[in-house]
Parts: structure tokens; C-alpha cells; sequence
């Protein structure tokens, strides 16, 4: 069973593409493009459409999604938090 | 799915375009005219009125793209005929002028010196004349190159950029090749995948219009927001479907115009394009104002992608939806045509999904009603650029 899906590799998040995610959970990922499996535990329940971070991430950092800039981090996040917008922000606007 | 030798259904119009609906429509030129055309559409059966809280004391550009989105509207090849209304003549033949450049059947009414009653009695003559003229109008088969199609996705979420998206983009290259007339837009929502929309266009012309739409549209922003937009854009449904930044949201947008596609050219608001290709029209990301545009630039069926659910149809032009979202399509099943949550367990790849939406769009074209046309959405939202005189 698939539990989330990453778009490309070296992306930073995989997006929870099932309901009912629980902290502790090990979750099965699916790396589209590059059709490869990982595996993340989950530090959070996480509802399905949101993200885990698939690494460690400081202040500053920048997280990459489909290969690309999709924003700043403003509060250190763990491999298998949730990742959104209590702790990450657009770099536009 | 092989295309090269695929057809449809459709009306031929006296212009030579192919529409797929056979709409009669009752249209008030401004606010004061929408009572008019709603009795009108009371007292014939089968036309339908387009109601809009627009159209007085506009001026410039704004004036300008109100006479086009009306007129393109009217224009429009899924139309057979026009009633417009309006408070005087003046306007109201304008706009009865702009359609029937098309050579479609059209009249106009000013309701001043008249007032409602009479109005209302003789363009109700004209609507069920027009009505049994449409009647008796037969569909043709038509080459897949007459069918012009158009893409705007809503309350998006991630599950779009996975899924729903890119499996418009998947259809979007099939259709490419055989010389359909394609458009997407959403000027601001590009801001972060703006580059990779750049990269695409056919020669550095197009690539200046495009940047030159696309920095004014940030000037447009920058001048009136009061935060970082986190209320808006995202908008809150994104953002409670998992959508965190902008940037984020347009990476997913952008995975509609496919991996081959060319981006060949830039029209402004409700512009008419001028030949095939895939297009972009500077818009709105609000669904009801693109899709509004869409139609009023010719386009005559949709691809609606959506994670959360956004409910959104059109007078005129099928909106087809489309979802990859397991919980929407559970929860919200009478809105959704296209089902691909599939993909995200493997059960459907990106081909077999571009090749699912396909199949709904020609069933669509030959006649199948949309969720959106079952359930009676009608949203027809005009864009404005800024206040009245």
C-alpha cells in the first residue's frame, strides 16, 4: 500500500495520498517520477493532501518539491513531521 | 489512444466554427437589464438567460473587456442564437453587432421608453423564434482539430499536482499534435513555476509577452496586498488540502500544459486566438472568471481538475472535472466526471488517466451533460480591471 508519494528524488516532502495517518505509523512512499520505493515514520498524524518532510530542516532552509523552490522554512521541522504552514512560507509576496 | 483519425459531433456555425451545444441564449448587456432576460427565459422554455451584476458607468479597458467578454460570449460556437438586452439601444446593439459578425441570429432590445412589460413581449417573439430555428439544427461529424479546448483547475490541492493535473497535461500533448485549439492561464498563479512557463514558449516574442503579462500582474499584487496573500492565494481550501505556499500551488498548475506542448502564443482577456497551438490567456486564477474568459474566447469544452472539490460550471461551455483526490471523489461523487484517484495507487497510469479524460471529453462534445450542466451551475462572472466612473 502506497501511504504517500514523492514526485521526483531529491525532493525534501512526500505528500500523504491516504486517510488516517497516525504518528508512528511506518509509512510506504512511492517516488513517481523514478518509479523507486521509500520508507519514513511518521512523527505526527498527518491528513491525507499534506506533507512529511523527508529529511531535517533548519531555519532557512529551502524545501524542494517537483525539483523545484516551493519555499523558506521558519521553524526547524524533523524527518517525518508534518510539513505546511505553521512552519513553512512562500519566498514571493 | 490513437487521435489522428478521431471525431466528434458538433453544430457547424455560419462562421465555419464547431460548437457542441445548441444554446439560445437571453443576454443583459447590464444589472438593469437581468430581470428582462430572466422573464424571457420564463416565458420560453429551452433558452436560458445569463444574468451579471455589470455594465454601467464602465469606461477604458475595463469597458473595452466587458464588450469583449459579452460579445465573445454570444459568439461563442456552442451558441446558436442571441436575445441581448439592455437598458437603452445604444449598447445593447454594440453588443448584438459584435455577435452577429459571426452570422448567427441575434436582436437586440433597449428597455427605455419601453419598460419591462413590452420588452419582455417582443424579445420573447424573437427568443422562440430563434428557439425553433436552433431546434431543428443537426450535428455533423467534425475532425478532433474543430473541437477547441480549454483548461483552468480549482480549489486545488496536492493530490492535483500528482494527479488531476498532469493528467490534463497527459491529454493536453495528445491533442496538441492533431492541431486543437488549447488555452491555460492563471497569470499569478504561476509565481515560482513562471521559468518553466517561459522555457516554453515557441520564440523569444511569445516569452516577452508572456514575461511582460506576467510582471504586471505581480505589480498588480505587490501594490494592493496587504500580507503575503496566505488568505487568498492559497486560498483556504488549498491550504486545508495540504497546499503551503504559492509556489508550491503553481509547480502543480503547470503540470496542465503536459511535458511536450509548446506554449505559442499570449492573448489578453476573452481574446479570441488565431489559429491551433496551446495558448495562454492572462486571467484570473478565480474559477468562475477564467472559465468565464474561456468561453468568451471561443473555447467549447473544459478540463476542470480539483482536489477538494470546487463545484464550478458555465451557461455554455461543459465543464468536464476532474479529480485525484480518493475523500472528493468519495464525498463529493455527483461533481466529479473523471475519476483518477486510481494513479496514487498505481492502479491508473498517467497515460491510461490522459486517455480516461479524453474519452469523457468526446462523449461530453457529442452531447453527454457534465456533472456541473446536470447539477444547473451557471456561474458567468464577468472580470473587472477596476471601479466605475
Amino acid at each position: 500500500m502506497i501511504h504517500f508519494v514523492v514526485h521526483e528524488e531529491g525532493d525534501g516532502v512526500g505528500v500523504v495520498v491516504v486517510e488516517g495517518v497516525k504518528a508512528g505509523q511506518h509509512l510506504n512512499g512511492w517516488i513517481m517520477e523514478d518509479d523507486k520505493d521509500i520508507e519514513v515514520v511518521a512523527k505526527n498524524d498527518i491528513p491525507i493532501g499534506h506533507k512529511l518532510a523527508l529529511k531535517d530542516y533548519r531555519e532557512g532552509d529551502t524545501v524542494i518539491k517537483y525539483g523545484v523552490d516551493i519555499g523558506k522554512v521558519v521553524k526547524p521541522i524533523a524527518k517525518g513531521e508534518h510539513l505546511h504552514v505553521h512552519n513553512v512560507k512562500t519566498k514571493r509576496w | 489512444m490513437n487521435l489522428s483519425k478521431a471525431t466528434f459531433w458538433g453544430y457547424k456555425r455560419e462562421n465555419g466554427r464547431i460548437g457542441v451545444r445548441n444554446h439560445v441564449i437571453i443576454l443583459p448587456v447590464d444589472d438593469l437589464s437581468n430581470a428582462a432576460a430572466q422573464a424571457v427565459e420564463n416565458n420560453i422554455k429551452g433558452t436560458m438567460a445569463l444574468p451579471h451584476p455589470y455594465g454601467r458607468l464602465q469606461f477604458g479597458a475595463d469597458l473595452e473587456l466587458h464588450f469583449r467578454t459579452l460579445i465573445g460570449t454570444g459568439s461563442n460556437p456552442n451558441v446558436a442564437a442571441v436575445v441581448v438586452i439592455g437598458i437603452e439601444d445604444g449598447w445593447a446593439k454594440k453588443v448584438a453587432d459584435g455577435i452577429g459578425a459571426t452570422g448567427k441570429p441575434v436582436a437586440f432590445f433597449g428597455i427605455e421608453g419601453h419598460g419591462d412589460h413590452e420588452t419582455i413581449r417582443r424579445a420573447s417573439h424573437k427568443a422562440r423564434e430563434f428557439l425553433q430555428g436552433a431546434s431543428e439544427l443537426r450535428r455533423e461529424e467534425r475532425p478532433l482539430k474543430d473541437l477547441w479546448v480549454s483548461t483552468k483547475c480549482g480549489e486545488s490541492d496536492t493530490t492535483s499536482g500528482i494527479g488531476s493535473n498532469p493528467c490534463v497535461g497527459n491529454a493536453f500533448d495528445k491533442l496538441y499534435p492533431q492541431g486543437v485549439t488549447l488555452v491555460f492561464g492563471e497569470t499569478t498563479e504561476l509565481t515560482g513555476g513562471e521559468h518553466l512557463v517561459a522555457a516554453r514558449c515557441r520564440n523569444d516574442e511569445v516569452r516577452k509577452k508572456f514575461q511582460f503579462v506576467f510582471d504586471r500582474y505581480q505589480d498588480v499584487i505587490q501594490r494592493h496586498k496587504t500580507n503575503d496573500l496566505t488568505d487568498s492565494q492559497p486560498t483556504k481550501g488549498n491550504i486545508a488540502g495540504g497546499l503551503t505556499t504559492i509556489e508550491e500551488k503553481a509547480l502543480g498548475n503547470i503540470q496542465k500544459i503536459g511535458r511536450k506542448c509548446i506554449v505559442d502564443g499570449v492573448l489578453d482577456k476573452a481574446e479570441t486566438p488565431t489559429g491551433p497551438g496551446l495558448w495562454f490567456m492572462d486571467s484570473s486564477s478565480a474559477a468562475a472568471e477564467m472559465v468565464t474568459l474561456c468561453a468568451a474566447a471561443g473555447y467549447a469544452v473544459h478540463f476542470f481538475p480539483t482536489g477538494q472539490g470546487n463545484v464550478i460550471g458555465n451557461p455554455i461551455l461543459p465543464v468536464i472535472k476532474l479529480c485525484a483526490n480518493p475523500r472528493t471523489v468519495r464525498t463529493m461523487p455527483e461533481h466529479i466526471d473523471v475519476d483518477v484517484s486510481g494513479i496514487t495507487r498505481k492502479e491508473l497510469n498517467m497515460d491510461q488517466a490522459g486517455d480516461k479524460l479524453l474519452e469523457c471529453m468526446f462523449r461530453t462534445a457529442n452531447g453527454r451533460l457534465t456533472a456541473a450542466e446536470a447539477l444547473g451551475h451557471r456561474e458567468f462572472v464577468l472580470t473587472r480591471l477596476y471601479e466605475s466612473a
